[in-house]
C-alpha cells in the first residue's frame, strides 16, 4: 500500500509528545548539572563546575563507584552462570512443553520487582526458609544475616537480571552451527569436552552480550538494592535517588547520573570490541 | 545428536527452582497465619487477604494505579498507532530518524529518566498529580507501542491491502477496514502489555510520586521498608492472579498461542 499521503500528520503528535516528556526533561538535566546550590540549601542558577568539583573531589564518588561496580560484577556472574544451562537447555530441548518452559524462564520479568524482592525476603530473611532449614538441620545455630547486606543484594539482583540474560544467550545460541558439535562427538569426544572445546568458544560472543546487558541493568538497578540493602548498601543509583529526593540536591544528583552514563557509555564501548575479539 | 541430555536437563532443572522460588514463597506467605515474616509459616488462615481488604491506603493506591494504567494504555495507543502505521506504510524522508527517535527513551535508565522529570515536572507542580505519573509512564510505553505496532503492522500480508486499494478503497478506507482489523490481535496485546508496564512501573513511580500520590508500586515500597508482615504476600498474590487472568484473557481473545506459532 502506497498511499499514506501526509505521514508528518502521524508521527508528529508521538514527536511532539517526546519532545515535551523525554528530550526536554533530558536537556533540562544535563543543564541542572551546571547548577550550584547556595548557602541557604536551595538551588543556585549557575553555569559553573562547581557542583562537578565537589562530586568529584568527594571520596564517597569512588567508594560508590566501586561498590556499584563490584556489585553489578558478580551479580552479573553468578547470572550467567545460572542463565547459560537454561538457555542452552532451552537451545536443545524437543520437549513440547519448550514454549511453556521459556515463559517460565522469563517469568521474572512478568512479575513486579516488588513482589520478587519480597519473596527473597522471605526466603533469606533472618525467619526465611534458608536460615530455618539450616538451623534445623544444625548447621547454625543462630540465624546468618543473609538480607539487608550485601548478600542479599547481589542475590535479588542476580535473580532480576537472569531472564534478560537467558533471551539475550538463546538469541546468540541461535546462530551456533549444531553440525560442528556433532562432528565433534562422532570423532569420539564425550559430551563435556565437545561442550568445552566447541560449543562454548563458539558462544562467548553470545556470553559477552549477555554480561554486557545483565551489567548496564545491575549498574542502574534501583529498587533491589533500596529494598534488600534495608538502607545498609550504597551504591550510585541509591545515592541518585536519595540526593535528588531526600536532600533535594539536584545538581549533585544530576552530576551523579552524568558520570553513571558515562560509565555505562564506556562499557558499551569496550563491550563490542570484546565481542569481536572473541570471535576472531 | 538431539536433546537436551540428562545432566544438562538436571542443571537447568535447579535453575529453574531458583526463579520460581520466590513467587512460590509470596504465594504460600500470603496464607500465612502468622504476624511477622516466617518461612515455611507455623499455620495458614486467610486473615492477611481480610487484612488487605480493609487497608485504605493500599486499596487507594490500587484505584490510582488502575486509572494511570488505563489512561496510559488508551494514550500510548492513540498516539503510538498512528505513527507505527506512518512508519511502516508509508515512505517519507527521515523516516529512520523518527523511528530512532521513538525507540530512544529505551536506551536510558529509568533511574535517570525518572530523575530528569523530577526536575522537570516540579516547577510545572507535575509532581505528585494522575496527570504526571500518567506522562512519566509514557516515556516507556509509547516507544514499546510504536516498536510493537511497527513490526506487527510491517509483517501484516501486504495483497489483501493491494487488492482492497485495486477494488477502489481510499488509502484511509483500507487502514480502517482492512489494516487495522487484521492488526487486531497485535492492538490487544499492545494494550495489555502498555497498562501492565504502567501498573508495574516503579522507579519513575517513586521519583514522580511524592508523599501524597502513591501508586501501588510506591505504596508497597514504603510498607515492606516499615512493617514487616505477610500483608504484601496476600496483595503480591492477588497481583500475580490478576496479571495470569489479563494473560489468559488476551490468550482467548486473540489466540496468542496461534499467533506465535504461526
Amino acid at each position: 500500500m502506497s498511499a499514506i499521503s501526509r505521514p508528518h500528520l502521524l508521527v508528529l503528535p508521538g514527536l511532539a509528545l517526546l519532545a515535551f516528556i523525554y528530550a526536554w526533561p533530558i536537556v533540562g538535566l544535563l543543564r541542572t548539572a551546571f547548577n550550584e546550590i547556595g548557602p541557604t540549601g536551595a538551588m543556585v542558577e549557575a553555569w559553573s563546575l562547581q557542583t562537578s568539583r565537589e562530586v568529584f573531589s568527594d571520596l564517597f564518588t569512588y567508594e560508590l563507584t566501586l561498590n556499584s561496580l563490584r556489585l553489578s560484577l558478580s551479580a552479573t556472574a553468578i547470572a550467567l552462570a545460572l542463565a547459560y544451562p537454561v538457555a542452552l537447555f532451552l537451545f536443545r530441548t524437543q520437549s513440547r512443553f519448550r514454549g511453556v518452559l521459556a515463559v517460565i524462564a522469563v517469568m521474572p520479568m512478568l512479575v513486579s520487582g516488588v513482589v520478587r524482592v519480597f519473596g527473597w525476603l522471605a526466603i533469606l530473611g533472618d525467619r526465611g526458609l534458608i536460615n530455618t532449614l539450616a538451623q534445623s538441620l544444625g548447621i547454625t545455630g543462630s540465624p546468618v544475616r543473609l538480607v539487608y547486606n550485601w548478600t542479599g543484594v547481589t542475590i535479588g539482583l542476580a535473580e532480576s537480571i537472569m531472564p534478560y540474560m537467558i533471551l539475550a544467550l538463546l538469541a546468540g545460541f541461535g546462530r551456533l552451527d549444531r553440525t560442528l558439535e556433532e562432528a565433534a562427538r562422532s570423532l569420539g569426544a564425550s559430551p563435556l569436552r565437545a561442550f568445552l572445546r566447541v560449543t562454548l568458544p563458539l558462544s562467548l560472543p553470545a556470553v559477552t552480550l549477555a554480561c554486557g546487558l545483565g551489567f548496564v541493568l545491575s549498574m542502574s538497578a534501583y529498587i533491589t538494592p533500596r529494598l534488600l540493602g534495608g538502607g545498609k548498601v550504597f551504591v550510585l543509583a541509591t545515592e541518585i535517588f536519595e540526593q535528588a529526593t531526600t536532600n533535594t540536591n539536584w545538581p549533585t544528583a544530576a552530576v551523579l547520573a552524568i558520570y553513571m552514563l558515562a560509565l555505562l557509555g564506556v562499557l558499551a564501548a569496550i563491550a563490542p570490541a570484546a565481542g569481536r575479539r572473541n570471535k576472531a | 545428536m538431539s536433546g537436551a541430555g540428562p545432566a544438562l536437563s538436571i542443571l537447568a532443572g535447579i535453575v529453574y527452582a531458583v526463579i520460581l522460588a520466590p513467587i512460590i514463597v509470596v504465594v504460600t506467605l500470603a496464607f500465612s497465619v502468622d504476624n511477622y515474616i516466617v518461612f515455611p509459616p507455623s499455620g495458614f488462615s486467610p486473615r492477611w487477604f481480610a487484612q488487605l481488604a480493609s487497608n485504605a491506603p493500599l486499596l487507594a493506591a490500587l484505584r490510582l494505579s488502575i486509572t494511570i494504567a488505563t489512561a496510559v494504555a488508551v494514550l500510548s495507543l492513540a498516539i503510538g498507532v498512528p505513527a507505527a502505521l506512518a512508519l511502516s506504510k508509508a515512505r517519507f524522508r527521515g523516516r529512520e530518524t523518527v523511528r530512532a527517535i521513538f525507540l530512544a527513551p529505551l536506551l536510558l535508565p529509568t533511574l535517570i529518566t525518572g530523575l530528569a522529570l523530577l526536575t522537570f515536572f516540579t516547577p510545572l507542580h507535575l509532581t505528585a498529580t494522575i496527570a504526571g505519573l500518567a506522562l512519566g509512564h509514557m516515556t516507556i510505553t509509547l516507544p514499546f507501542v510504536v516498536r510493537m505496532m511497527t513490526t506487527a503492522l510491517a509483517t501484516l500480508p501486504p495483497d489483501i491491502e493491494a487488492a482492497a486499494a485495486t477494488l477502489g478503497a481510499s488509502p484511509w478506507r483500507v487502514i480502517r477496514r482492512v489494516t487495522l482489523p487484521l492488526a487486531a490481535p497485535g492492538l490487544i496485546a499492545c494494550t495489555a502489555l502498555s497498562f501492565l508496564l504502567s501498573f508495574d512501573e516503579t522507579v519513575i513511580s517513586l521519583f514522580v510520586a511524592g508523599p501524597r500520590a502513591a501508586t501501588l508500586p510506591v505504596e508497597m515500597v514504603r510498607y515492606v521498608e516499615s512493617r514487616t508482615d505477610p500483608l504484601i504476600a496476600a496483595l503480591s498474590t492477588a497481583l500475580i492472579a490478576g496479571s495470569l487472568i489479563v494473560v489468559v484473557l488476551v490468550e482467548r481473545l486473540v489466540g496468542f498461542a496461534r499467533a506465535v506459532q504461526a
